[in-house]
């Protein structure tokens, strides 16, 4: 009779100290390292709760098996538990974006259920204003030559450079999101994706533009197409990685759709950044009434290149 | 008989034999000596005249231009927020960048509602994102330091406009750049010097980042500044 709750007791004492054993106050828990106590962590969406920062309430928290944040959506702890991270983990995922590996699923494998709010959204603001700069050097630098030019800031370009990728960022991954929910209730599969971690994994993705921006600047045709290729090429593999487990146990079409769908919509964000924001000489000239310009010469060159 | 039961028996115990009546009512009266110091002040405030009002506060916001300058690790600034500071640099910075009339409307700089927009809104989205993070900083000491740090930037916009004064060759860029360059990093390592103690050490460079984010595009607003000829 004494037996039973002692064995019970036991257990959970066993529990808590594994628990406290693999959490030496880090703030970020996986779920795949304590995998002997949540055999419900090999499907998908189990989040932890990381509401509250204090360590106490982590661990009795994921204790208890809480799957949701125990904060209300209007308190400022529920957003709190979006940036808990640390510049370490933020560097891993900004490499793990620019650098992915066949068979490295960026939400599994270096999110780990933990998606975060701080480098998507830094890094969104950090491509605007990086493109933004960089397209008025660019074409500050081309019309170097002509002494009639006079150089101008163009400040509404960061607005629209703005708008267009935060919408991108934002819209599309609720777009997906979407989509990959409809299709798995509808086949009854059980792993996917939460909101959140789409977001993360958009947000990350677009990491790899930056450089590409500040690349541009050179005004060498070929180099800026050959950047473009480059980096949809990593871009894309982060994102075909992460979402083609998910649609692959789906019908052909549907799933080769969907990633062509991911894909194009990726490129056209470059495409239409680089056509916009780094406009030829051409472009920023002919709206001007003057007959005789002494960029004649690169216009030639560039109107060959370019439509 | 009383007096001998009175005797042997211990202290009080001759107080179970006294009953007071409930119907005698109770009375008598607490002084707790009130402080009137805060009466005093408001008169005194209402009372000083108004030059002295003046006076305190714009000590006030000059000594935390001084910790500006020279940062150093003290609580000054932090301890009496003010926010007359920051609005006095961000309306004269405004005010200067505001773009001159340009041929096209798309390719002007910056208007004034634009920049005050800027700082105030990148203020407080850096603001939160401090807070966010789990700083121990308070919004408004966060806004004041942020906003007491573009005063580097500040002094840096009145040299490059002297300096396009005097013409707007490359020689002149460069002077502007260096001085730009300068005050920015300034900026970023004073508001670095105050804002980076109330963060835990494994997250300090996810909130310097975007102060260094915020102040390079000011510097970059400042430096593509140019007239219209």
């Amino acid at each position: 009779m004494m037996a039973s709750p002692d064995d019970l007791k036991f257990q959970e004492f066993e529990e808590a100290t594994d628990l406290l054993s693999a959490d030496p106050g880090a703030s970020t828990l996986s779920m795949s390292g304590t995998s002997s106590t949540a055999p419900a962590s090999a499907t998908g969406d189990i989040k932890l709760d990381m509401s509250d920062n204090e360590e106490g309430q982590e661990e009795s928290s994921e204790l208890l098996g809480g799957e949701k944040r125990t904060s209300a959506f209007w308190t400022f702890e529920y957003y709190q538990s979006f940036f808990n991270v640390d510049t370490m983990q933020v560097l891993d995922r900004v490499k793990g974006s620019v650098m992915p590996l066949p068979g490295r699923n960026f939400i599994r494998h270096t999110l780990r259920s933990s998606p975060d709010l701080y480098g998507p959204f830094w890094i969104c603001v950090t491509l605007v204003f990086s493109v933004a700069i960089s397209g008025n050097l660019s074409t500050f630098l081309r019309s170097m030559g002509d002494s009639q030019y006079h150089y101008r800031p163009q400040f509404h370009r960061v607005m629209i450079a703005a708008v267009v990728i935060f919408m991108y960022a934002w819209l599309v991954p609720l777009g997906v999101w979407g989509f990959l929910t409809w299709r798995q209730r509808e086949e009854r599969q059980q792993s996917g994706y939460s909101f959140l971690e789409t977001v993360c994994v958009y947000g990350y993705s677009l990491f790899i533009y930056i450089p590409t921006s500040v690349l541009w600047i050179l005004p060498f045709e070929w180099l800026q197409w050959l950047l473009i290729v480059v980096a949809m090429v990593i871009s894309g593999s982060v994102l075909v990685l992460t979402f083609w487990p998910v649609v692959r146990d789906d019908t052909k079409v549907t799933a080769f759709g969907t990633v062509a769908t991911i894909l194009v919509l990726h490129a056209l964000l470059a495409i239409g950044c680089k056509m916009y924001f780094f406009q030829t000489a051409t472009h920023t000239i002919t709206p001007e009434p003057v007959p005789t310009r002494s960029l004649n010469h690169t216009t030639v060159i560039l109107t060959t290149k370019s439509h | 008989m009383a007096e001998v039961d009175e005797s042997s028996k211990p202290m009080f115990a001759g107080l179970s034999d006294v009953s007071i009546s409930t119907d005698i009512p109770v009375e008598g009266e607490i002084n707790v000596p009130v402080g009137t110091s805060s009466q005093d002040d408001e008169y005194s405030t209402l009372d000083e005249p108004v030059k002295d009002t003046i006076l305190r506060d714009l000590t006030a916001v000059g000594k935390k231009f001084v910790h500006v300058m020279y940062p150093k690790k003290s609580s000054a600034l932090l301890r009496d927020w003010d926010l007359w500071g920051p609005l006095l640099l961000c309306v004269t910075l405004a005010l200067m960048l505001q773009g001159g009339s340009v041929d096209s409307k798309e390719d002007e700089g910056p208007q004034f509602a634009e920049v005050f927009v800027i700082i105030w809104f990148g203020s407080v989205i850096i603001t939160l994102n401090s807070k966010l993070l789990g700083g121990t900083i308070s919004f408004f000491q966060s806004l004041c330091v942020l906003g007491y740090c573009i005063m580097p930037l500040t002094v840096a916009m009145i040299v490059c406009r002297l300096v396009l004064l005097g013409g707007s060759g490359k020689v002149s860029f460069i002077i502007r750049l260096l001085v730009v360059t300068a005050s920015f990093s300034w900026s970023t390592f004073a508001s670095t010097a105050f804002l980076a103690d109330s963060q835990p050490t494994n997250r300090k460079a996810l909130v310097v980042y975007p102060v260094f984010l915020f102040y390079f595009v000011i510097g970059w607003m400042i430096l593509t500044f140019s007239q219209s000829t």
